[in-house]
């Protein structure tokens, strides 16, 4: 266990609104080892952001954490004192948000945002700019040094999206966490920016948290994969096992669903028929059930865990029970 | 989507339901009442002289006091008030419909036309209200009708440009497009489709402008320079006031309280419709 | 950003030249003698010789107006009917009151204000946001020339704490005369701009890139002040560069009700005694002002917001 960076142990996570409790994170496990890349996929509203937050603990005032924990490097992160959190914060685990068109702000040069992120760091104004030139051109931004006084409106959305990875990569993090970085771009770019930060990535020898909806993405990049629905973890394993041995009949529909993987001319792009249940007023028993045109009666009496099927493979479905052959 | 009775209906009620927006519909109530019933509330002539009684401070039968000349200062406030809608109200109208018609036309007329119109709101903008205000009351002289007149004159352009913004906005929208190809005429689209629309945004603002007024006439008649004596103006009793600063704070309180309730209770009630009637209108100002 | 600033003003210029044409139609259009409306009752026969010859009245009035704009670029406003004196010197003697009065009531009441609005979007809910909220309620409507009464009569009649007329000599005594016109022409701006920060506060602390400074540890001091209150202050530079037109008005008043020397006294008290080309030269003056700080304010909004500058 000892490379294991972060480990996420039966974390639940509400959210207190008017109409009650919302149950956005249940009894979530998994972990990301040393220089791993590992992919979580899920549709919107499984949990994700939630996800990322709280590992960041950059939460909405009406979150609670209702048990778990997030490890990193062996500390509970939802233990550590505020002040010590913020240090951790852009140094050991930094961040890729999804919309690069609001990821900086606005009024300040890129260079000056460059600058500010290296607070701690205790280099001279001119080492930091050098710094942060060089990390633009490592991203392949042309003509860094020029480009630093530049502001964010000056930049087109790929190479906001790159100055981003640039900025997050420039404290040589453990892990970098990536919330949907190519979801707002076009594929080309999408292309772009993907094979950058593979490079980045043995270059800086950093642990990679993606997420994403694009499971072609996931299987381009990743090690292992995550699979989240209604804010619990469904599958989780090699990202080979998962596509070539979906053990969750979500992952299958998912892997279904993705158009890079429909072989033949369908008339009809396949959709999962149903709706994601209500996370303040969970039904009893599985959650896919209903959406599952495999149900039995026992997913209806009973939630079945999460558990391993073979060697890092794990998913939570009655369908791999003995009961189910019968 | 013209606004019907029951409308209406929802609109008051929806400013009933909000307590500031409560507040003013009833502050605002107690003005216009006071204003139309002022002949039957006032217990003395606001106009009558009673050298006798003069500077009292508040009792019984002088609730507010007297000044100068013995009127009743609290007959003088109550009257006052019916100025003070006498100025409001045709100024802050005439300056809606002239500002909507011109608003109307640069939203839907040509392009030059619009830039002319524009740069005429901008121009008049660019005077400073109360220094337009006084370089018309030097050229023309003071009266009511001045006070009306430039009240009007320096509004036109805020309710002309919003005319134009809903107008240009709704132009485009698909409702109208859908009625122009299917050959309505222009009075028909100006006339029956954007105007109801403009109208009530038009009605917001109007209702948050009516204190500026209000204040305007009160500031000129306190510079001696709008309502001519013995008109009982709450400016001219602050004028009053002034000079008399040191004998009796009463006239002060009498002419700048009505003043400061007015301008709330407006306000409050405006930004109350504003929210019921078209909420997008809070990011806009 | 020049080419910006070179647009700004050329659009103050056209709307000033505007607005000069406009008020010369004006007082072209009062029925009677031009002569006699633009000097007054009071004027000498000298004086008004003088005029007619300068109006050249016998030529047609686009000559007339360009007389009338060489005359002004020449700063040339006219002459005071009584002393003689140039129209120009006499304003921009009173003008530096004015503008000492209105920047003070401003920075006091911005300062004040953009704190408070911080400080409430920081912590919502809370007893400060309970008073700024309160206050920015009961005071945006307040007339400050009522307010000004209001003051003049507690603060100075019955308490006594400030001098009530005049502007004082030496820096203290000035500093001392300031206060209670000043507090009574910002009051209201406290509570405005208290309210117009709060609200675009909340907005761009809800912002993606608020969250992407807090994801790289800046400390959340510098979060707010620098990050946030950069943005949010955008919309404060405009209201108060549109707001010079207020405040010069209440400035008027201010001076009036504290009996201060300055632009507004010396409007009223040329009316009262007919003394026209004052009061012309000082609405143009006030006018110019006016225009030149709205375009000021464009500017420094531009300055602060590097999207305004490519943008308009």
């Amino acid at each position: 266990m000892t490379d294991t960076l972060l480990e996420i142990d039966r974390l639940s996570v509400d959210y207190e609104t008017a109409r009650g409790d919302l149950k956005a994170l249940r009894e979530i496990s998994f972990d990301v080892r040393k220089g791993e890349i590992v992919g979580i996929v899920g549709e919107s509203g499984c949990g994700k952001s939630t996800l990322i937050s709280s590992i960041l603990r950059l939460t909405a005032p009406n979150t609670r954490f209702r048990q778990g924990a997030v490890r990193f490097k062996g500390q509970d992160l939802l233990q550590l004192p505020e002040r010590k959190m913020r240090d951790l914060r852009g140094s050991d685990i930094s961040i890729v948000f999804q919309d690069p068109m609001q990821t900086h702000n606005p009024v300040l040069s890129i260079g000056q945002q460059m600058l500010d992120i290296q607070h701690r760091s205790k280099a001279s104004k001119a080492e930091k700019r050098a710094r942060a030139a060089q990390m633009l051109g490592a991203v392949g931004i042309p003509d860094p040094e020029a480009r630093l006084a530049q502001f964010p409106h000056e930049f087109s959305g790929g190479m906001r999206q790159r100055i981003a990875i640039a900025m997050a990569l420039m404290s040589e993090p453990d892990l970098l966490i990536a919330d949907e970085p190519t979801t707002a771009l076009d594929a080309t770019l999408e292309v772009q920016i993907i094979e950058r930060l593979q490079e980045l990535q043995q270059q800086f020898d950093c642990a990679i948290l993606f997420i994403s909806h694009h499971l072609g993405v996931i299987a381009e990049l990743c090690d292992r994969v995550v699979v989240m629905y209604a804010g619990a973890v469904v599958e989780s394993g090699e990202v080979r096992e998962i596509f070539h041995d979906p053990k969750h009949p979500y992952t299958r529909r998912l892997i279904d669903c993705d158009p890079g993987h429909i072989k033949e001319r369908a008339r009809v792009l396949p959709t999962i028929p149903g709706e994601v249940p209500d996370l303040a007023n969970l039904p009893g028993g599985c959650i896919f059930r209903d959406r599952c045109d495999q149900a039995m009666p026992r997913c209806a009496a009973e939630v079945p865990p999460l558990t391993q099927l073979k060697d890092g493979h794990h998913a939570a479905c009655w369908l791999n029970h003995k009961e189910a052959a019968e | 989507m013209a606004k019907s009775r029951s409308e209406l209906g929802q609109i008051v009620t929806g400013v009933a339901r909000d307590p500031l927006g409560l507040m003013g519909l009833i502050i605002v109530g107690t003005i216009v009442f006071c204003a139309i019933f002022a002949y039957w509330i006032v217990p003395f002539d606001p106009v009558g002289m009673n050298i006798k009684d003069r500077l009292q401070g508040p009792s019984w039968t002088h609730l507010l006091g007297t000044d100068q000349l013995g009127r009743d200062t609290f007959s003088r406030v109550i009257a006052g008030g019916q100025v003070a809608l006498q100025v409001a109200l045709p100024a802050v109208f005439g300056a809606m419909a002239i500002g909507l018609t011109l608003g109307m036309i640069a939203g839907y007329g040509p392009k030059w036309l619009d830039n002319l119109l524009m740069l005429f709101f901008d121009t008049i903008r660019s005077f400073p209200t109360v220094m337009f205000a006084l370089a018309v009351v030097a050229l023309v002289g003071p009266s009511l009708q001045t006070v009306v007149f430039v009240v009007m004159a320096t509004s036109i352009p805020t309710y002309g440009r919003v005319a134009r913004t809903q107008t240009l906005t709704l132009r485009n929208s698909e409702f109208i497009l859908a009625e122009r190809s299917m050959g309505a005429s222009m009075k028909r689209i100006l006339g029956v489709h954007m105007l109801p629309n403009i109208v009530g945004v038009l009605a917001v603002l109007a209702a948050m402008d009516i204190p500026t007024v209000i204040a305007l006439e009160a500031g000129l008649s306190f510079l001696g320079l709008g309502v001519k004596p013995p008109t009982p103006s709450w400016g001219a009793l602050l004028k009053d006031g002034y000079s008399l600063i040191r004998q009796t704070p009463w006239l002060v309180v009498g002419g700048g309280l009505p003043i400061i309730l007015a301008t709330l209770g407006f306000t409050f009630l405006g930004e109350s419709l504003r929210d019921v009637v078209d909420p997008k209108l809070r990011k806009q100002r | 950003m020049l080419l910006y600033a070179i647009r700004r003003f050329g659009l103050a210029l056209l709307i000033l030249i505007v607005a000069v044409t406009v008020m010369f139609l004006m007082i072209r259009a009062v029925p009677g003698d031009p002569v006699q409306i633009m000097l007054g009752p009071r004027a000498t026969p000298e004086l008004q010789a003088r005029l007619t010859a300068e109006l050249a009245l016998d030529q047609p009035i686009w000559k007339q107006l360009l007389i009338f704009y060489g005359n002004l670029m020449q700063g040339d406003l006219g002459i005071d009917v009584f002393s003689g004196r140039s129209v120009t010197a006499i304003v921009f003697e009173q003008l530096p009151h004015t503008l000492a009065l209105i920047f003070a009531s401003i920075i006091w009441s911005a300062l004040l204000g953009i704190g408070l609005g911080a400080y409430a979007a920081a912590h919502p809910n809370t007893l400060i946001d309970r008073i700024a909220a309160a206050l920015s309620v009961s005071f945006v409507a307040a007339p400050a020339f009522v307010v000004a009464l209001l003051s003049l009569l507690i603060f100075a009649v019955n308490l006594q704490w400030f001098p009530a007329i005049g502007a004082g000599e030496g820096f203290w005594g000035r500093l001392d005369h300031l206060v209670l016109p000043a507090f009574a022409i910002g009051l209201s701006w406290v509570g405005y701009i208290a309210r117009l920060v709060r609200a675009s506060m909340l907005e761009v602390m809800g912002e993606s890139h608020i969250r992407t400074a807090r994801a790289f540890g800046i400390h959340e001091r510098r979060v707010v002040m620098v990050y946030a209150l950069r943005i949010a202050i955008l919309p404060v530079v405009t209201v108060i560069g549109v707001g010079m037109g207020f405040l010069l008005s209440s400035a008027v008043f201010a001076e009036i009700v504290f009996a201060r020397p300055g632009l507004g006294k010396l409007v009223i008290d040329s009316i009262t005694t007919r003394n026209y080309p004052i009061v012309m030269g000082s609405v143009l003056i006030s006018t110019g002002l006016f225009v030149v700080s709205t375009a000021l304010a464009d500017l420094i909004n531009a300055w602060l917001d590097p999207r305004a500058r490519t943008a308009a």
